[in-house]
């Protein structure tokens, strides 16, 4: 069988499955954006207890943090659904499975961005905030978490694309993912048109769409705090040259 | 010449207060007040410990040992049955609330508008309406000279423009007590002049009480009651401007008035 007939072949078991693999990919997508909501969640939450000035807080943020970034994601998945439930606690849903384990991994490494982008908060901002009496709460949400916002973003979307790629792992808690469904098609096809192929342009284009969205997300981020251009003129067709931040002297 | 207001409890008070970070000894067994409506300025070399003073008062900085008073209340430890004792956070910020300060760097919100700015500890800490706070804004906007500003970022600012957002901040709150700390060294030589102007308004027009740090020997002369001269954390020599400036009688005194005229 020549080549050409090879691939005709094989394009005709990705239609096929077609069906299957979108289906794949979806669960996937939804594995990432909510296991990525959640790890979002953990690192704000671990990132300031473990950037306080308290050690009842910081401690164990530090323990958490240390130990899901220092054991592997498969191990944590095996723990969450062959293990714990040896201890009585059983998660229904291995989507569930899956979310937690990649919320906690990659939420612990997310508290590293969260921590150190708060302290790269100029102390004078801090300062302010003292000098006008804002509560604890009131000045992170305020005044400190938008400015630390900006520069955290560029370590999560790097963080976001891991997620991405470590999602392809709960196939082994029985979760019919992308990763999956491109193992069903290379029996049927050949590994290098499964995966080197189908599966990489699949993951490649994901995860060309989240860092876009994440850059936009900084550029916005950057130009509510004056630095940069807008998110309209970045996007507009005949873009201006960057000017950075504007002089100062308006008047 | 302003006059301070008749003798009362002083709104700030220093007791033995001692600052040290780590074995660095930063002030030394301070003992000074301040009376309502009085303004002071604090004066000496780099180092001296003028800076942490209102650090201090601002409670950017842990009293280590001592206590400081304001309106005859601890502000950061008392005494109680012979040993210091911090007083609870929410005192504290009862107290803190009656203070404001102006920093040499501005430190205005960047993720904020001008207006932004200034209204959101008047709503959020001390609870007025939105709408009370905005009128007040833009009349304080109108008295630092900015009317135009309030929609524009601080960034697209002028370093003398956000100085002087940061002063109308600080008015916001309605401080007793009102920090100034080095406010014009930040500035360009050409703009000091109007900040200047702008706290010497503040101090015709109201009765707030300032501590102030300053390099500005004219300034400090034109606007304060009494003025203090440090040195290695301690008190030099204090009295009224006219006294200090033209007849110091602390040789360190004259030393350190003579070198930083000669300058300006």
């Amino acid at each position: 069988m020549d080549w050409l007939d090879q691939q005709q072949q094989n394009f005709e078991s990705l239609q096929n499955f077609g069906p299957r693999l979108w289906d794949g990919f979806l669960l996937t997508v939804q594995l990432t954006l909510v296991g990525a909501a959640l790890a979002f969640v953990i690192a704000v939450i671990l990132g300031l207890m473990g950037g306080s000035p308290k050690w009842w807080l910081r401690t164990p943020a530090r323990i958490i943090i240390e130990f899901f970034r220092g054991t592997s994601l498969l191990v944590q998945l095996f723990w969450v659904y062959y293990v714990l439930p040896l201890f009585g606690l059983t998660l229904e849903s291995a989507f569930t499975v899956g979310v937690i384990a990649l919320g906690l991994n990659y939420g612990a490494y997310g508290a590293e961005a969260v921590r150190a982008s708060l302290t790269s908060v100029a102390s004078g901002q801090w300062e302010a905030t003292v000098a006008l009496s804002m509560s604890w709460q009131h000045k992170i949400r305020r005044v400190i978490f938008p400015q630390a916002w900006a520069l955290m973003i560029p370590s999560l979307a790097n963080l976001l694309v891991h997620l991405m790629k470590g999602s392809a792992i709960v196939y082994i808690v029985g979760l019919n993912d992308f990763n999956f469904e491109l193992d069903q098609l290379r029996r049927v096809t050949d590994a290098w048109f499964a995966y080197a192929f189908v599966g990489l342009i699949g993951y490649f284009t994901f995860a060309l769409v989240l860092t876009q969205i994440m850059r936009l997300l900084e550029v916005r981020a950057r130009h509510r705090l004056g630095q940069g251009l807008s998110m309209r003129e970045i996007l507009s067709p005949a873009p201006k040259l960057p000017t950075g931040i504007q002089p100062g002297g308006a008047s | 010449m302003p006059t301070p207001t008749e003798p009362e409890a002083p709104v700030i008070e220093f007791v033995d207060v001692e600052k040290r970070f780590g074995d660095n000894i930063v002030l030394k067994d301070l003992n000074f007040s301040v009376r309502r409506g009085e303004r002071v300025t604090l004066i000496g070399p780099s180092g001296s410990g003028k800076t942490t003073i209102l650090r201090l008062v601002m409670t950017l900085e842990e009293l280590t040992g001592g206590y400081i008073f304001v309106d005859g209340e601890p502000l950061t430890h008392r005494e109680k049955d012979g040993k210091r004792v911090a007083v609870s956070p929410k005192e504290q910020k009862r107290l803190r609330t009656r203070i404001g300060m102006v920093f040499q760097q501005f430190n205005l919100f960047p993720n904020m508008t001008v207006l932004e700015n200034i209204i959101e500890a008047p709503i959020h800490v001390l609870g007025q309406s939105k709408a009370e706070a905005t009128a007040k804004a833009h009349s304080l906007l109108e008295q630092v000279g900015l009317p135009d500003k309030a929609d524009q970022h601080p960034l697209s600012l002028s370093g003398g423009q956000q100085q002087r957002v940061a002063i109308a901040r600080a008015l916001a709150m309605d401080p007793e007590i009102l920090l100034l700390d080095e406010v014009t060294s930040a500035l360009d030589p050409e703009v000091v002049g109007d900040v200047l102007n702008i706290l010497r308004n503040v101090a015709d027009t109201t009765n707030v009480t300032m501590l102030i740090v300053t390099h500005e020997m004219s300034f400090a002369r034109d606007v304060s009651h009494k003025v203090m001269m440090f040195d290695g954390g301690r008190v030099v020599e204090e009295g009224a401007p006219e006294k200090i400036f033209s007849d110091p009688s602390h040789a360190r005194t004259k030393q350190f008035l003579s070198a930083v005229l000669r300058d300006a």
